[in-house]
């Protein structure tokens, strides 16, 4: 199949950036989405071009690397689908596909389709963790957790942080990823313990990283790769007014 | 030992950083916009629920205000604790759509969405409508500088009690005041179809199977809310009500 591309080239995050045409021809339904790109800079490396620059590593859905919007949509047309696990077979010969980067003030654009996002890595760094005290493993079921606690407690850690749930967003909110983190941790005994200063570091931290407020659009969840739910977000705040409405509440001193 | 008032009691036991969490926190930012939204929310339900009077004629409405009247202080209360929330409401919801929509400094080319709803993309607009019309209510029906003739305070019914049946019937009965009106209520409508699931939602009144199931409540409540304000203006506009 033959494609027409719009691609985002961009080579810096001072430079204004552009959409550029290009022709993708001679493309199997059968490859992925990120192998058409491989065919497409190959093409353009022949030509003594510069290649499209874009972010990819497992190429197995799991990493949270590959950072595409696809006509309009993140990680494309294809629902709970990464865009290296996104198929040439869902497009048709002769199709036009407008491909962007992530779109936020919190994430800027290295280069073309490559956009920074160790902002949600600052997120995490401020609280979403479990500090726990380094010695022998622990007996196995020494701490018991209910069946349904693990259960919401592993959907929400299948979150792979790329951060389509920001590009998604009309408000470039962070709140889908950040409530999958304080929801994963709140939901076991070893969480449990922080919960109440991380949900009001996290949120903070969301602040100063300059991502927009959640309105309750639930694009996020629209477009999540790994169908994480905004019932966390629901559950992030229930956690956060349970540590405002208790002592000391929510300190803002971080 | 000393003798402390409640007032203090309550302060001492209060946290000072918790009045700036509601600010500085994305979360506490959307519990002031949930919470006052359900204040106001709260009226809107109320202020319908008294209105409905007027289908049973003069009489209905005309006691409902003298009764509302005579609540003296408390209604003043009512007004001011409204007065505050739609202040919050306001103020918050104009500075988070300023910070949201700074929050993407580059627009997409193409930009599809696949579950926000008007309501929930034009919630700044319709806010803002209603802001203007209510401004336009108040003067009209409160203090009643719009169409004075009309006006309760001068008009008496035949029991000496301001005439707010007369009041609404006439004004209603004028085309141009009607159709503002059902502008009005269709942009409370639709912003009450996105904030009252918006509201269950930030005050995590739901779970993973009722999520859902709330956004549809929402939206249905929103439309009685609607249909039962219309129903006024459409009323005396029928001539069901009135002479």
């Amino acid at each position: 199949m033959d494609l027409t591309l719009f691609i985002w080239r961009q080579k810096g995050q001072q430079d204004k950036g552009r959409l550029d045409q290009y022709t993708a021809r001679h493309i199997s339904p059968d490859m992925s989405f990120l192998e058409m790109l491989d065919t497409v800079n190959e093409g353009l490396i022949a030509e003594g071009r510069e290649p499209v620059a874009f972010d990819h590593d497992c190429r197995e859905g799991i990493c949270g690397m590959c950072s595409q919007v696809i006509n309009g949509i993140p990680h494309g047309p294809q629902e709970k689908t990464t865009v290296c696990q996104l198929h040439m077979r869902h497009f048709r010969d002769g199709d036009t596909i407008y491909i962007e980067p992530w779109r936020a003030k919190a994430f800027p654009v290295i280069r073309d389709l490559i956009v920074d996002r160790s902002s949600l890595d600052r997120i995490i760094q401020s609280g979403g963790y479990a500090s726990v005290h380094t010695g022998g493993v622990p007996d196995a079921n020494a701490v018991l957790v209910p069946k349904q606690d693990v259960d919401i407690a592993m959907d929400a850690a299948e979150c792979i942080g790329c951060g389509a749930c920001v590009a998604a967003c009309p408000n470039g909110a962070a709140m889908l990823f950040t409530a999958a983190k304080v929801t994963h941790l709140a939901m076991l005994p070893q969480g449990r313990v922080e919960a109440a200063r991380r949900v009001c570091v996290m949120t903070e931290a969301m602040l100063r990283e300059g991502f927009g407020n959640c309105s309750n659009h639930y694009e996020c969840q629209a477009i999540c790769p790994k169908g994480i739910k905004v019932s966390f977000i629901a559950k992030l705040n229930r956690e956060y007014l349970k540590t405002f409405m208790g002592s000391p509440g929510c300190s803002t001193g971080e | 030992m000393t003798d402390r008032t409640t007032l203090e009691k309550l302060y001492a036991g209060r946290n000072k950083d918790k009045d700036v969490t509601l600010i500085k926190n994305m979360v506490g930012r959307k519990i002031v916009m949930s919470t006052t939204g359900l204040a106001l929310v709260s009226f809107v339900c109320i202020h319908l629920l008294g209105n409905i009077s007027l289908f049973s004629g003069p009489d209905g409405i005309n006691t409902y205000a003298k009764m509302l009247h005579s609540l003296g202080p408390f209604l003043w209360v009512v007004r001011l604790i409204m007065a505050a929330a739609l202040a919050l409401h306001m103020v918050f919801g104009i500075l988070l759509t300023l910070e949201n929509r700074s929050s993407r400094s580059q627009k997409y080319a193409v930009n599809k969405h696949l579950s926000a709803t008007v309501a929930g993309k034009y919630m700044i607009w319709t806010g803002l409508l209603i802001a203007l019309y209510l401004g336009y209510h108040l003067l009209h029906f409160t203090v009643q500088v719009i169409m004075p003739e009309f006006s309760a305070g001068r008009n008496l019914d035949a029991l000496g009690r301001p005439d707010v049946f007369s009041m609404v019937v006439h004004s209603f009965q004028h085309t141009v005041v009607s159709v503002v009106y059902v502008t009005a209520m269709a942009a409370v409508g639709l912003h009450l179809s996105h904030g009252l699931q918006s509201m269950i939602q930030t005050l995590g009144l739901n779970n993973e199977r009722t999520q859902p199931i709330m956004v549809k409540i929402g939206a249905a409540a929103a439309l009685v809310l609607f249909l039962g304000y219309v129903a006024i203006p459409a009323g005396i506009v029928s001539r069901m009500v009135g002479r």
